[in-house]
Parts: C-alpha cells; sequence; structure tokens
C-alpha cells in the first residue's frame, strides 16, 4: 500500500484523504496512519508545490553548478556537501559518479547573485579545486511533468 | 438500374452506437465518457521503435501470419502471463486489431445455418461477422444478478444441434464483467461435452482487477477447441495502430491466414515493430495503466453506490454498467437527457443488445479530475429525476 500511496501523493499531495482511500480501497484510517508513519520515518520528507515561476512576476534564475573537490580524510564528500548544503540559496546538492564531484543546483535573483554566490562563497573553499556554472534557459519538464502541455483529448466522443 | 446491394448486407442494423455518436458530435462542449478506448498515450518507447522502424526504412509487408520475431513475442507473453503453450510458427496469426480476427475466425469457422452463441451485452460485431460468415447467431442474454456471467444452465439450454461455436468476450465490453477459473470450469465441461469451438476474445485480459486474468484456453481440453483472440490496443493503449493476434489449433490458424492473405496481406508494418517492443519492455507500462484504471473503477463504483444507483462491481476492462430501471425510461432516453440537459456523453446499454435496456456504458478510460466533473453532472441529473418521480407519485 506504501508505494501506491506515495505513487498518487508524489503528483497530488492535496489529495483528499477519504478520496486517497477510494481510490485504493482502504479505510481512510490506514491511509492517515501510513501517512503519520512514513513522515515519522523520514520518508516523506515535505510536500512542496510545482511552480513555474516563468509564469509569474518573480524574477528567478536557476544554475547548475559542477563542483571538483578533495575528499577530506575520514568524511569523503560529506563535510563539504555539508558546508555547501547549508546556504539556503542553494536548492539541491548531489554527490555525482563521474567527470566532477557535487553537483549544485542553485537559485538566485540574477545571474550576477549566482556568479557572486561561486566566486565568493564557494571557489574561495579550499577543498573546492574548481567549479563550472551552467545557467538554465527554459525548463520544458520538471519532477515529471511537461510543464507547458496543453492537453486534448483527440479521441472521437463515442466509441464501441 | 438494377439494386447493387447485397441483401444479406442491407439486412444488417448499423450499429446502435453509430447513432448516438452523431447526437453527440452536435453537441458542443459536452464531456464524453462513451469512449471505447484509453486515454493514455501509447508510451513512448514503443512509438519511438514504429518511428526507428519507418527510419530504417522497413516500410515493406510482412509474411502473412506476421513477423516471425513478434509471433515469437507473442508465444513467449502468452505463455509468461498464462501460461498458455502456443508454437509461433504455426499457432499464430498476427491480425488488423482483434476485430479482424473476430471476423476471420468466425469465417473459418462457419457453414451455412451453423449456429454461433453470443453472450450479450457484447462488443458490437460479434452479430453482425457471424451473419457475414454465414452463420446464424443465436443470443444467450446475460444477467445483471449473474454480475453478466455466463452460466453453464444458460449455455446449455442454448446449444442445439446446429451449434458450433460459442463466443466467450471477457473480460466484457460494456459490463465490466470477467469469469474467473471456476467460472470458465464450469462452462468448459459443457463446452468439451457438446463438442464446441470457442472463440475466446481476451482483448481486455490485461484489465482484470480481481487477480490475474485466466484463459480459457489453458484448461484442461481447451486449447485444441479454441481461438484466443488478443491484442494490444487496450492493453498498451495502441488502438490507432489496429495490431491484434489469434492463436489456435493449426488446422484453424491456417484458414484463417489464408483469408488474411486474400483479404489484408499482412497487418500494419510499422506497428508490428513497435509491438514487438511493447511485448519485450512493455509490462511495467501495462502495470501502470492498470494502477490507474483500477483507482477510477473504485472512485466509479464507490460514486453509484453513494448516489444509490444498482451497479455491480466490475472488476475487468474499463466500463461500468449501472442499472438505471428505477427511472422507468429506456436506456436511450436516459443517454439523450443526460447529454441534454447536463451535456455528459454515455452510451446506452442497448447497443451492445436488447438486453443491454435498462443500463448505461460508462467508461472510465478518463482522467480522474474529468470522471470528478462528469459524475457531478450525472449525480445532479439522477436528483433531478427522483425529484421528478416523487412529484408524479404524489399527483
Amino acid at each position: 500500500m506504501r508505494e501506491k500511496i506515495l505513487r498518487i501523493i508524489e503528483k497530488n499531495s492535496r489529495i483528499d484523504l477519504g478520496e486517497l482511500a477510494i481510490l485504493l480501497g482502504v479505510e481512510e484510517i490506514d491511509i492517515v496512519n501510513e501517512l503519520a508513519a512514513m513522515e515519522a520515518e523520514g520518508v516523506i520528507c515535505g510536500y512542496h508545490t510545482l511552480i513555474d515561476w516563468e509564469k509569474t512576476s518573480i524574477e528567478k534564475t536557476t544554475a547548475l553548478i559542477e563542483v571538483r573537490v578533495t575528499p577530506q580524510r575520514g568524511h569523503g564528500f560529506d563535510s563539504i556537501a555539508e558546508r555547501i548544503y547549508q546556504y539556503p540559496e542553494v536548492r539541491d546538492v548531489y554527490l555525482i559518479s563521474g567527470g566532477y564531484d557535487l553537483l549544485i543546483i542553485m537559485e538566485g535573483k540574477t545571474l550576477k547573485e549566482i556568479a557572486n554566490f561561486v566566486s565568493d562563497k564557494l571557489s574561495t573553499q579550499e577543498s573546492i579545486l574548481s567549479t563550472a556554472t551552467h545557467f538554465i534557459l527554459k525548463k520544458y519538464k520538471e519532477h515529471g511533468t511537461i510543464l507547458d502541455k496543453k492537453s486534448t483529448d483527440e479521441r472521437m466522443q463515442i466509441t464501441p | 438500374m438494377r439494386n447493387p446491394l447485397s441483401k444479406q448486407v442491407v439486412e444488417i442494423k448499423p450499429s446502435g452506437i453509430r447513432k448516438f455518436f452523431d447526437i453527440v458530435s452536435e453537441m458542443k462542449d459536452a464531456i464524453s465518457l462513451g469512449v471505447g478506448e484509453p486515454d493514455f498515450d501509447t508510451p513512448w518507447h514503443i512509438r519511438d521503435e514504429g518511428m526507428y522502424s519507418l527510419e530504417k526504412g522497413r516500410t515493406f509487408y510482412t509474411s502473412n501470419a506476421g513477423l516471425k520475431e513478434l509471433k515469437i513475442e507473442i508465444a513467449a507473453y502468452l505463455k509468461r502471463r498464462y501460461q498458455l503453450q502456443y508454437h509461433y510458427q504455426d499457432e499464430v496469426i498476427v491480425t488488423v486489431g482483434g476485430s479482424e480476427a473476430i471476423d476471420i475466425g468466425l469465417r473459418a469457422l462457419l457453414d451455412p445455418g451453423d449456429e454461433v452463441l453470443i453472450p450479450q451485452p457484447s462488443y458490437v460485431s460479434y452479430e453482425p461477422c457471424t451473419i457475414l460468415a454465414g452463420g446464424k447467431p443465436v443470443i444467450i442474454e446475460l444477467k445483471n444478478e449473474d454480475q453478466f456471467r455466463l452460466t453453464p444452465e444458460q449455455l446449455e439450454e442454448s446449444i442445439t444441434e446446429k451449434t458450433k461455436v460459442l463466443i466467450l468476450p471477457y473480460p466484457n465490453n460494456p459490463t465490466g464483467a470477467i469469469m474467473d477459473r471456476s467460472d470458465l470450469e464450469k462452462i468448459a465441461e459443457i463446452i468439451i461435452k457438446r463438442d464446441l469451438i470457442v472463440l475466446s476474445d481476451e482483448i481486455y485480459s490485461e484489465l482484470s482487477y480481481a487477480g490475474e486474468h485466466t484463459s480459457i484456453a489453458s484448461l484442461p481440453g481447451m486449447k485444441e477447441r479454441t481461438i484466443l483472440i488478443n491484442g494490444f490496443s487496450k492493453s498498451y493503449a495502441m488502438t490507432g495502430w489496429r495490431l491484434g493476434y489469434a492463436c489456435g489449433p493449426k488446422e484453424i490458424i491456417e484458414q484463417m491466414i489464408k483469408i488474411h492473405q486474400f483479404a489484408i496481406m499482412c497487418a500494419p508494418t510499422t506497428s508490428q515493430y513497435a509491438a514487438i517492443e511493447a511485448l519485450k519492455n512493455g509490462d511495467e507500462d501495462v502495470a501502470q495503466m492498470r494502477e490507474a484504471y483500477n483507482q477510477r473503477r473504485r472512485y466509479l463504483v464507490h460514486a453509484f453506490r453513494k448516489m444509490e444507483l444498482d451497479c455491480f462491481e466490475p472488476y475487468g476492462a474499463f466500463y461500468v454498467f449501472p442499472c438505471i430501471k428505477e427511472f422507468n425510461m429506456s436506456s436511450e432516453e436516459f443517454a439523450t437527457r443526460l447529454l441534454q440537459e447536463e451535456k455528459v456523453a454515455v452510451v446506452p446499454g442497448t447497443a451492445f443488445g436488447d438486453c443491454g435496456e435498462g443500463f448505461l456504458r460508462i467508461s472510465y478510460a478518463y482522467s480522474l479530475d474529468r470522471i470528478k466533473v462528469a459524475i457531478g453532472r450525472i449525480e445532479k441529473f439522477i436528483f433531478r429525476l427522483r425529484e421528478e418521480q416523487k412529484q408524479n407519485d404524489q399527483e
């Protein structure tokens, strides 16, 4: 049941719990208990909203920053990752296999704000060897959702 | 000029659905719950494989019975899913949708006067295909109280000396009924005793919500007297690709291939390549779509129960088949008024046989959001009808 709940709320965290119970053919109280358990266990970490900021008047710039670092004795990459993820403007931090080590996704108001962050806060850190910043120009799809898709039903209205 | 038309063809009634379709098309902003095809797009990796085959220039005929690789995959799929053993070389034919398989199956089996048992309500083509193949349709009227399953009693009493074929359409369009293993075992005994051939239309086999689907061909003694029909339309959301298949005893398939080769030549090549991909890597897509349908099914059944509309719980396909007899009007009248007054299109049960009178086919091949809007309107409509009835009773 967990997997089924998660698959639904991953796409729609605002779903009415009574309705969720109907969809899965279980009692509402079971859903409530399962959600509480998953929140306590940290399986569910939050209920966010997918926003297309482009359509608002709020200025937002997103960048992907590739970072190469020297791992630290005893801590590997964890302690440097921790130093980075403390910054509120850093949205995501991933340890990556391949040509570089950490992938940071950060949000700022302007290009300049991000550039300043990279040169002042990131590059100056001792264990960071190099950075490469990529600015996002257009978002097509986020969290499995195609952002600008207009869905039309192409089917005939009545078929046998 | 002489009358150019065949009497037999002229006498065939046009599909009851057609008439209703014309009414709905006139209505601009109607919400439809009237389709018999998935709302999902064909999964991208399958479409991609179809396009790739075009890029590669695979634009020629295939062999009559279909691509070897596809037939191998079909046989492997039927073994994996339904424990069926078919030999790809001579027991499988790839057809233009399940519809063609129904047609050529009947044509391969029937001589003039042979009787074909057709349980109804059911898909619209069994009866006309039987007539066009020279057979005589004998309708078995399925009942709400049996959850629209074919009972051994009904089967037994419909068999005459001339009965040759039984059409077995489960999971069923339009009722959503299924027949589980024990239901099938009961009728299999009679089928064997009375020496019938079964045309088992299992196009909705992947859309079974109460455990795994059982194919009648998997029961002892049945494979040699069954034409199994299935396809890609419903399970992989590939209706427009027009691809299905039939499996059966070599002797029957051989004759079906003969008709197919003269009438059709071969099923569309692009679709056959896409279907190989579907069978190889599509199990997860099918499971996801099934789960989505199942959720909508539960939602609809729950909504009808809340409205206190008589509706048995269907465990197959993507239809519910509520009974509207309490309103004392025909299915067509109900559907027409629902369309005019609330702009919701559903299909009158009578489109699937006379015994569909008093029922509606409601499809849940729609997004939940759309279903919710439609259900809200249906509820309003039913409430109004009941109020009207109350007033009439008082007068």
